[in-house]
């Protein structure tokens, strides 16, 4: 089975035998792509009953758990990374889950569809009306993306919380990148990738 | 029992007894046990190397009788058929699985209503009080005796999951799966509390005698019921008795008078007095003292994350949604003292308005999560 673009990225990012924590880890695909190619441990937090299935079905390690509690049942600094794929827009209060994800891990990856794309813009600009893409698929009264935001919406939050950037990709749906996307990525860019460290 | 056996049922089934005189079990009290009997049941085949083994630990109020039926008459099957046979979470065409009667019960193994071999009468209320590290101690026995040196799972739901903690603490290296469902590091004040109250009712019947009801040839029957009605409210949720009750009178109306009005009464009354024609009071008291008594963690400065720090089991925790006796945040904090050790843990917590009794019904969700995990486990 090939891999979601963004979840290949991430995987070249995290170094072999660490420990990870994969926040809203759907069926467990990112998981068990690392314990296989990189001898990754960790654990999946995951709400939805029929992914939890999937997970112990794959053999990872889940925790039913609901984001917007916070992580307090993990202790400070007890992994090498947290990763957050595509679920930072549909959480009650992203700024604080940040937090947690960085008390919690040595560093945070976060992934989420840009909001500042080009062609979310030309539907607000042109048409008037919220933006449904490839990344952006349902309609604004099913959506579960409450706190969609852009590249340069996410970068300020993390100077705010004196979050490092230590690497961004930007692709399309398709996980490719182009010039266009690496020239302007809070246009072209549909799906933002971050490293993060908080600043000691 | 239904006319033909269902292709998922493990059958017709007989219990076993084995008596320990070799070795005199000592006790958490301080006292010991010189010589004693287990009684058992089997399901499926323990294959060639024993390593399909299964422990099944039971809860306050039930027995060895897991599942399957002891003959065509029978009008209930064990008490987990919804969990074990042919196909269904634990497999009995993959695993052999036992589940013994816990020491002091009163359905076959050694027991406040067993004979006392020095006084050669009942044991009654001098049957040493029993920890849950006493019974893990006399399941290992009986594994020892069957020639299964490693159960590949032990499995628990309410006080049978306690029990399959304290397997993981005492032996970790006797098993390699724990199944802990609707359970808790411990009790808290308000168990402790109901527990109480149950044990009250029957201290203070008249018919009790200080335990030795049986000379006297009578039972402690309302206290015993009055401690079953009490249990049973916890085992339920708020939504379900409302689901299955609601304000529903028997007659229709109200007669202004003490006896059966509402439906949900003559519920509690019925299962109650079925209670105490199948359970012993000195046992129900031994059982509330075991649950009150467990706390791994309290060997270890009270801390259940370091007494876990060495178990080598992989886990799977579940729990209910509306089981308020031991709610999610109890699981919670297994797993929590599991994380900390970055022990291998699952963790599911299942939607559902049964209350406590939920672990021991089909519910969908349940079925799946506990059947998905078991195929996972290999067996050979």
């Amino acid at each position: 089975m090939e891999l979601r673009t963004d979840l290949a990225l991430i995987s070249e990012w995290i170094t072999e035998n660490s420990h990870v924590l994969d926040l809203g880890c759907g069926d467990g695909t990112l998981l068990a792509h690392l314990r296989d190619s990189r001898s990754v441990t960790g654990y999946g937090l995951e709400i939805d009953d029929d992914n939890i299935i999937s997970c112990i079905k794959t053999g990872i390690n889940v925790i039913h758990t609901d984001l917007n509690q916070g992580l307090s049942d993990f202790n400070d600094n007890s992994f090498d990374y947290v990763v957050m794929t595509q679920a930072i827009q549909t959480i009650l209060h992203p700024d604080e889950l940040l937090k947690e994800m960085l008390r919690v891990g040595t560093q945070g990856i976060v992934t989420f569809p840009n909001f500042g794309h080009w062609r979310a813009r030309f539907s607000l600009f042109f048409d008037g009306i919220m933006p449904i893409s490839r990344a952006l698929p349902s309609k604004w009264y099913e959506t579960v993306n409450i706190h969609l935001c852009t590249l340069r919406d996410f970068e300020e939050l993390c100077y705010e919380l004196d979050i490092e950037i230590l690497q961004r990709a930007v692709v399309d749906t398709k996980h490719r990148t182009s010039w266009s996307m690496r020239l302007l990525p809070n246009i072209f860019g549909e799906i933002a990738i971050y490293r993060l460290r908080k600043i000691a | 029992m239904p006319d033909i056996l269902p292709p998922d049922c493990v059958g017709l089934v007989t219990s076993q007894t084995y008596k320990f005189d070799k070795t005199p079990l000592s006790l958490d009290c301080g006292r010991s046990l010189s010589s004693y009997e287990l009684i058992y049941e089997t399901y499926g085949t323990l294959n060639k190397d024993h390593s399909n083994a299964i422990l099944i630990c039971h809860a306050l109020s039930s027995d060895h009788h897991a599942a399957g039926y002891y003959n065509m008459q029978d009008k209930k099957p064990g008490w987990w058929e919804n969990c074990i046979g042919p196909g269904k979470p634990i497999d009995t065409n993959r695993f052999f699985v036992v589940c013994p009667n816990n020491l002091g019960g009163c359905k076959g193994s050694t027991g406040p209503t067993s004979i006392n071999p020095e006084t050669n009468k009942p044991y009654g209320p001098d049957f040493p009080i029993l920890t849950v590290h006493d019974w893990v101690k006399s399941q290992a026995r009986l594994g020892d005796m069957l020639g299964i040196s490693q159960w590949l799972a032990v499995i628990g739901g309410s006080l049978g999951g306690m029990q399959a903690l304290q397997w993981a603490i005492d032996y970790p290296k006797h098993l390699r799966y724990c199944v802990i469902i609707a359970a808790a590091p411990k009790l808290t004040a308000q168990n402790i509390a109901f527990n109480e109250v149950a044990r009250q009712a029957i201290l203070t019947d008249p018919n009790f005698h200080k335990g030795h009801y049986y000379q006297h040839n009578v039972v402690p029957e309302h206290g015993l019921m009055l401690a079953r009605m009490l249990g049973h409210i916890t085992y339920l949720s708020d939504v379900a008795m409302r689901k299955k009750f609601g304000r529903e009178l028997r007659e229709g109306k109200l007669n202004f008078g003490f006896d059966i009005e509402f439906q949900v009464e003559s519920y509690l009354r019925y299962q109650a007095r079925s209670f105490v024609e199948r359970f012993d009071a000195n046992t129900y008291l031994l059982m509330t003292k075991a649950l009150d008594y467990f706390d791994p963690a309290k060997e270890y400065n009270n801390n259940l994350s370091t007494a876990l720090a060495n178990v080598m089991a992989k886990f799977l925790v579940i729990s209910f949604t509306s089981d308020w006796r031991f709610s999610s945040a109890r699981s919670r904090e297994i797993v929590k003292a599991l994380l900390d050790n970055k022990k291998n843990v699952s963790y599911a917590e299942v939607t559902s308005n049964d209350g406590h009794d939920a672990f021991l019904m089909p519910i969908p969700h349940f079925i799946k999560v506990f059947k998905t995990y078991m195929q996972n486990i290999p067996s050979e």
